[in-house]
C-alpha cells in the first residue's frame, strides 16, 4: 500500500509540477524542454560540424579557393590513375572527434583572420605561406602523419612495386621508424613556399642569383 | 456531322511522345555526313617523293601533316617516361645524362629545388643519387663556388626525362668509340 501511495504521490506532483501556472515555467517543462532542445541542439551541432568537415565549406572563402585548392588541382591528388581524390578535410580534419573540436577552435581563428584580412590577397597569401606551412607541418609531424596514413599504410605498402627510390627510402627511414611521411613528402598537394631553412630543402644562399 | 475528337490525356501524351522522338528522327540526317567525308589518301603508299617523306616512309609511322604534305591518320598514343631508376649511359662524355627516373610535379622554381633535396653534395649518403658533378659548382669564368651555380639551377634545362616513344625518322648517330672502331677495325688503331 505504501508503495502505491508513493507512486501516486509522485504521478501527482508531477502533475501539479506540470499544471503550473505559465507565469513561471514548470520544472516539467523545463526538463522535457530542455532534453528536446538539447537533442536538437547537439543534432544541429552535429550536423554543422560535418558541414564544416566538407571541401564545399573550406572553398567558400577565396583565401582557400585561390591557393591551396588551385595548387590542388594540378597534384597527384586531385587525379590519378586510381581515380581517388583527396578533399580538404581528408589531410587536415582529424577524424577523432576530440582532435576535430580542437581543430574546430584552430578554425575560428581563421575565421578572425578573414575579418581581419591576414590572408586576403594573393600577395599577403604568399607572404603568410611558409607560416601556415609550418604549422602543418608540425602538426603532421606530431601525429606521425596519421592523414596521410589514413589513405596510405606503411603495412600495405608493397615495396617489391614501388620505384627503386621509393622502395630504398622507405626501408631505410620509414620501416625503421626513423622519419614520417611528412619529413620527406612535403608539398604532395600545393605549391612549396620559400624552403629557405627547412631541412633537406635548405638552398645555396647565392643561387638562382640570391 | 461527328468529329472524333481525342480525349485531352491521349493528346498530351503523343505530342509528348512525338517531343521525344525528335532527336531520333535528327540521327539520319547526321550519319550521311560522316560518309561523305573524304577517304584517306592512298597516295602515301607510292614511292614519296620529298626526303622527309622518304624518312616517314622508313620509320613505317603514320604520317602527319607537315611530313611532306600528307594527311594526318592517327595520333599515336602518349609516350610514357621511362622511369626504370636505371642511368643510361651518355652518347658523349659533355652529354647532360637524362633521367632515370619519374620527375612528376617536382618544383623547381625560384623558391624550391626538389632535385638538389637528393642530388647535392650533402644529401646524396641519404639518397644515394650521383652528386651533381664539379660543373656544376663553377660559374662562367670556370671558378668553383661552395654550391651549385646560377646557371646550373634549373636542372631541367639539359637534363630531360625519356619516353618510350619510337622516333619518327631513324637516328643514325654513331658514338666516337664506334667511328673509331670503324676507321681502325681490329685493335688496329692508336686506342
Ligand atoms: C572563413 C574563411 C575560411 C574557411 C571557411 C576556411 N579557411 Fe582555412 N584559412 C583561412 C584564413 C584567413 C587562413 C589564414 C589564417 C591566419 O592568417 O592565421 C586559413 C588558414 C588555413 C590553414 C593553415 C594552417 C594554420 O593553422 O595556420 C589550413 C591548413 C586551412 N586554413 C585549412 C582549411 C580547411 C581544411 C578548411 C575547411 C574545413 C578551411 N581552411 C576553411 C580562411 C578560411
Ligand atoms: C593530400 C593531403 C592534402 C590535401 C588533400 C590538402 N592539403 Fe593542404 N596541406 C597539406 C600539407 C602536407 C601541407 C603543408 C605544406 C606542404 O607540405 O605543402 C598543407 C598546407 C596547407 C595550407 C598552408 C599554406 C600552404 O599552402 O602551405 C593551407 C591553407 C591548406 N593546406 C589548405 C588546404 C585546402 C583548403 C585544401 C582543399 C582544397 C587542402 N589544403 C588539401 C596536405 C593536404
Ligand atoms: C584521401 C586519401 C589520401 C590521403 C589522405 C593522402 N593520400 Fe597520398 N595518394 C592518394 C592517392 C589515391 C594517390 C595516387 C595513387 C596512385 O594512383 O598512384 C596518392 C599518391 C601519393 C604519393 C605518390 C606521388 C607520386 O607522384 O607518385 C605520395 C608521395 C603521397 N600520396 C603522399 C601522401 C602524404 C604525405 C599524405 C599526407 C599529407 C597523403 N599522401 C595523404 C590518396 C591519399
Ligand atoms: C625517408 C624519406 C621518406 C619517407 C619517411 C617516406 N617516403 Fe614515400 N617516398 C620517398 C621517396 C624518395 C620516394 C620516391 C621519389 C618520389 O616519389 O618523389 C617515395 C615515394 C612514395 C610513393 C610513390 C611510390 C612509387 O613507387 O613511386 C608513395 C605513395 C609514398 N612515397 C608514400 C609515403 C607515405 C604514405 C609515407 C609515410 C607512411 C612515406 N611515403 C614516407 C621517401 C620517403
Ligand atoms: C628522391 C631523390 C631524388 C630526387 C628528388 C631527384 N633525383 Fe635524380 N636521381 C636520384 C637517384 C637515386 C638516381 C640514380 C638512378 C635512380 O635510382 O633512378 C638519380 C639519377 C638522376 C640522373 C642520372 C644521372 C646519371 O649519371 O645517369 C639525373 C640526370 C637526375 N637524377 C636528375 C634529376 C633532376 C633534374 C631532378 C629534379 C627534377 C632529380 N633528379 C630529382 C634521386 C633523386
Ligand atoms: C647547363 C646545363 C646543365 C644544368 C642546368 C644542369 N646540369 Fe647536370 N650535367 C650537365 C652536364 C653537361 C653533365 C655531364 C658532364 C658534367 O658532369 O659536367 C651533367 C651531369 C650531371 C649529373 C651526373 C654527375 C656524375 O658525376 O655522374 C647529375 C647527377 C646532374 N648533372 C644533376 C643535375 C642537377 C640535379 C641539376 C640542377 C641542380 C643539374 N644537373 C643542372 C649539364 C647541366
Amino acid at each position: 500500500m505504501g508503495l502505491l501511495n508513493r507512486v501516486f504521490c509522485l504521478a501527482k506532483a508531477a502533475w501539479a509540477a506540470f499544471n503550473r501556472p505559465a507565469a513561471h515555467l514548470g520544472i516539467g517543462v523545463l526538463t522535457v524542454g530542455g532534453f528536446v532542445a538539447g537533442v536538437i541542439w547537439w543534432g544541429g551541432f552535429n550536423t554543422a560540424l560535418e558541414a564544416t568537415n566538407k571541401e564545399a565549406f573550406c572553398i567558400s572563402c577565396h583565401e582557400m579557393r585561390d591557393n591551396p585548392y588551385a595548387d590542388l588541382k594540378q597534384t597527384i591528388h586531385w587525379s590519378n590513375r586510381s581515380g581517388v581524390r583527396a578533399t580538404c578535410p581528408d589531410c587536415h580534419v582529424p577524424h577523432n572527434w576530440t582532435d576535430k573540436i580542437a581543430r574546430k577552435m584552430q578554425a575560428s581563428k581563421e575565421v578572425w583572420g578573414k575579418v581581419f584580412g591576414t590572408v586576403d590577397t594573393p600577395e599577403k597569401f604568399e607572404a603568410k605561406k611558409r607560416e601556415l606551412a609550418e604549422h602543418e607541418w608540425a602538426r603532421l609531424k606530431a601525429n606521425n602523419s596519421l592523414e596521410c596514413r589514413n589513405c596510405h599504410s606503411a603495412e600495405s605498402m608493397d615495396i617489391t612495386r614501388q620505384s627503386a627510390r621509393a622502395a630504398a627510402a622507405h626501408q631505410e627511414f620509414l620501416f625503421t621508424g626513423r622519419q614520417t611521411c611528412i619529413d620527406c613528402h612535403k608539398g604532395i598537394a600545393h605549391r612549396l613556399p620559400d624552403m629557405t631553412g627547412v631541412p633537406i630543402w635548405t638552398m645555396p644562399a647565392h643561387a638562382a642569383g640570391h | 456531322m461527328m468529329t472524333f475528337r481525342m480525349p485531352r490525356p491521349l493528346r498530351t501524351c503523343l505530342l509528348l511522345a512525338a517531343l521525344a522522338a525528335l532527336p531520333v528522327l535528327a540521327v539520319p540526317l547526321a550519319a550521311p555526313a560522316e560518309d561523305k567525308a573524304p577517304a584517306p589518301a592512298t597516295a602515301t603508299t607510292t614511292t614519296p617523293a620529298t626526303a622527309t617523306a622518304r624518312d616517314v616512309a622508313a620509320s613505317g609511322r603514320p604520317a602527319f601533316t607537315g611530313a611532306g604534305g600528307q594527311t594526318v591518320m592517327e595520333a599515336p598514343a602518349m609516350p610514357k617516361d621511362v622511369t626504370d631508376d636505371r642511368r643510361r649511359p651518355r652518347n658523349y662524355p659533355e652529354q647532360p645524362p637524362v633521367i632515370p627516373h619519374s620527375v612528376v610535379n617536382y618544383q623547381l622554381d625560384l623558391k624550391v629545388n626538389k632535385c638538389l633535396t637528393c642530388h647535392a653534395r650533402e644529401f646524396t649518403g641519404d639518397s644515394q643519387a650521383p652528386m651533381i658533378s664539379v660543373t656544376h659548382f663553377q660559374d662562367r669564368d670556370g671558378q668553383v663556388l661552395g654550391a651549385v651555380s646560377a646557371r646550373r639551377y634549373f636542372c631541367l634545362q639539359c637534363h630531360v626525362p625519356q619516353t618510350d616513344a619510337q622516333p619518327r625518322v631513324p637516328n643514325q648517330f654513331q658514338d666516337v668509340d664506334s667511328v673509331i672502331r670503324g676507321a681502325h677495325p681490329e685493335g688496329k688503331g692508336d686506342k
